[in-house]
């Protein structure tokens, strides 16, 4: 248990009287890159938000670096080294990726010591980093699906994170595409930041996560090495419904 | 950066002195009683334009936060006898607060469901004002004014010079904001504001600020109404007009800039006085209606935007 990032303690969500998760627990290594599976409607996307703070969580804990996040606002746990991307690209679409990535750098990265051009340099450094190094100064509204799953992954780089949470960042994508965003992601990874990993297309988690978890109508029921989790009668039935 | 910032003193300089010379030389009120609405809406629709064009919030209620201004300058006459300045103080603090108050109570609702508040909230204070009889009540209250201050030949004189220094302020003001991290952090908002959210900015503390700074420089705005009209009246106070306007002139002239609000503003407060004079005072809200239908249509970014697209495009076919 040492150099534990991330801990989701006996996490509980309840919309109404729907239970979205129930009693989850999960705990990330430093440096560790985690694939996070499970059918659709299972509680995926809202652990993902209890985490981040978007939601709430009815019962349980999320401790990070060793503290409590119980109650702290998202933009809190940002700048405290949580990250994510959103599952559909959500960019600030009136302004350029440049602009787009402006705002984590001098919300959190640069708080109050902003110097224009530093923040302009560093954008730029990430952008090209990204591989949209000849897009950075264009409208939002003219870069690509996987122009804007890379834009969604910079901008929260931008924050500089010690844990990334990828939302789906491959869904939808052609074989190549997912390709480039899978070598992104293995690149952050090997430059120390922690990942989870949300993902459907299994060749993608098999590849990059080092462990799986598997979630099904908001339990958790598989946990382990990938080939291990996938073999697993419980995730079969899950998502074969066998 | 810098080179606008000069520019942007030199023209608050020029409007001045322009101003102070038009004071010296011309003697016939009604051009002093006329600009001064269109200053005062250049006040309301700056101020409207913090929350609605950069946060993206839109108040439905600027009328409420108009008119309770301008109670809370009679409030403050009447009880204390204190001086417009005074007056003026007192009202932008008073609807500040407020504004931080209705705030912390609606900023939860997002869109439309913060709009419908603010139109209950307007009502909920007609209503209080309608029922207070040390204000008037709902027949109103005369207002005797003192006489002008030391440089001043007439009241109506000093009230047109008042309001232009606080339209000089609320843009100055509302530039600051839209240039400064707390612009920046409003236009995340207004793009997205969950992923605003998750990437640090503190989407609640930004909009308490944009409330707050909105309410009071309308609260301010309001402010030297009772004196200007000599009269104040919940009905016409609280009018829908006021709210309307506040909102159809930052969209006729752009809600993305400081400049937005201050064109639609001269643009359609001109109209308006030059239609009461000439046809009638009725035809006004059509005059607003119409051109605000015609605007979200035909260029939904407002003057400012169809100059930006035809230099756009100038500098496409070079």
């Amino acid at each position: 248990m040492t150099d534990t990032l991330l801990k989701v303690d006996g996490v509980i969500k309840r919309f109404g009287g729907f239970t979205a998760l129930d009693d989850v627990s999960i705990s990330v290594r430093q440096g560790e890159r985690l694939g996070l599976i499970g059918p659709n409607g299972s509680g995926k996307t809202t652990l993902i938000n209890c985490i981040s703070g978007a939601l709430k969580n009815d019962g349980g804990s999320v401790t990070f670096k060793g503290e409590n996040l119980n109650g702290l606002p998202p933009h809190q746990r940002t700048r405290r080294g949580i990250a994510r991307s959103f599952q559909i690209p959500r960019p600030f679409h009136s302004m350029t990726p440049i602009e787009n990535l402006a705002v984590p750098l001098e919300y959190v990265t640069h708080r109050g010591r902003a110097h224009k051009a530093d923040i302009r340099g560093e954008a730029e450094a990430i952008l090209r980093d990204m591989g949209l190094g000849d897009k950075m100064t264009i409208a939002c509204s003219q870069l690509s699906q996987v122009e804007l799953r890379k834009l969604e992954l910079a901008r929260a780089m931008a924050a500089k994170p010690s844990l990334l949470i990828s939302d789906e960042a491959m869904a939808g994508l052609s074989n190549t595409e997912c390709d480039e965003v899978l070598e992104i992601l293995f690149r952050l990874g090997s430059s120390g930041i922690t990942i989870i990993m949300i993902e459907h297309i299994m060749h993608a988690i098999m590849r990059f996560s080092e462990r799986v978890v598997c979630l099904d109508a908001g339990k958790l029921i598989a946990e382990g090495m990938p080939a291990d989790v996938v073999k697993n009668p419980n995730v079969q039935k899950a998502y074969l419904g066998a | 950066m810098h080179q606008g910032h000069k520019h942007f003193i030199v023209g608050c300089a020029i409007v001045l002195a322009l101003s102070l010379i038009l004071m010296a030389t011309v003697t016939n009120e009604y051009v002093f009683f006329a600009t001064y609405v269109v200053l005062q809406f250049i006040v309301l629709a700056t101020a409207w334009n913090i929350l609605g064009g950069y946060a993206g919030y839109v108040n439905f209620g600027s009328s409420a936060f108009f008119a309770l201004g301008g109670y809370a300058a009679l409030v403050i006459f009447k009880s204390l006898a204190l001086p417009l300045g005074v007056q003026i103080l007192v009202a932008a603090c008073f609807t500040g607060l407020l504004g931080l108050g209705i705030g912390l109570i609606s900023l939860r609702l997002r869109g439309i469901f913060f709009s419908i508040a603010t139109v209950a909230i307007a009502i909920i204070f007609e209503t209080i004002i309608t029922n207070w009889d040390f204000v008037g009540g709902a027949k109103g209250l005369q207002v005797l004014r003192p006489e002008p201050m030391a440089p001043f030949t007439s009241y109506t004189k000093m009230l047109f010079f008042v309001m232009l220094l606080m339209a000089i302020a609320a843009v100055a003001i509302a530039r600051y904001i839209e240039n400064s991290w707390i612009g920046r952090g409003l236009r995340a908002i207004r793009d997205n504001e969950e992923a605003a959210e998750c990437v640090g900015v503190p989407t609640l503390k930004l909009k308490l600020i944009a409330t707050v700074v909105s309410g009071a420089l309308m609260g301010a705005a309001g402010a030297p109404m009772p004196m200007y009209l000599s009269f104040i009246e919940p009905v016409s106070a609280f009018s829908m007009n006021y709210s309307v306007s506040a909102l159809a002139m930052p969209i006729i002239g752009g809600t993305s800039s400081w400049l937005g609000p201050v064109i639609g503003a001269i643009l359609l407060g001109t109209v308006q006085q030059v239609v009461t004079v000439t046809i009638s005072s009725e035809i006004n809200v059509l005059i607003v209606g119409v051109l605000l239908v015609f605007f979200v249509v035909v260029a939904p970014e407002g003057i400012l935007g169809l100059v930006r697209k035809l230099r756009a495009g100038k500098g496409g076919a070079k």
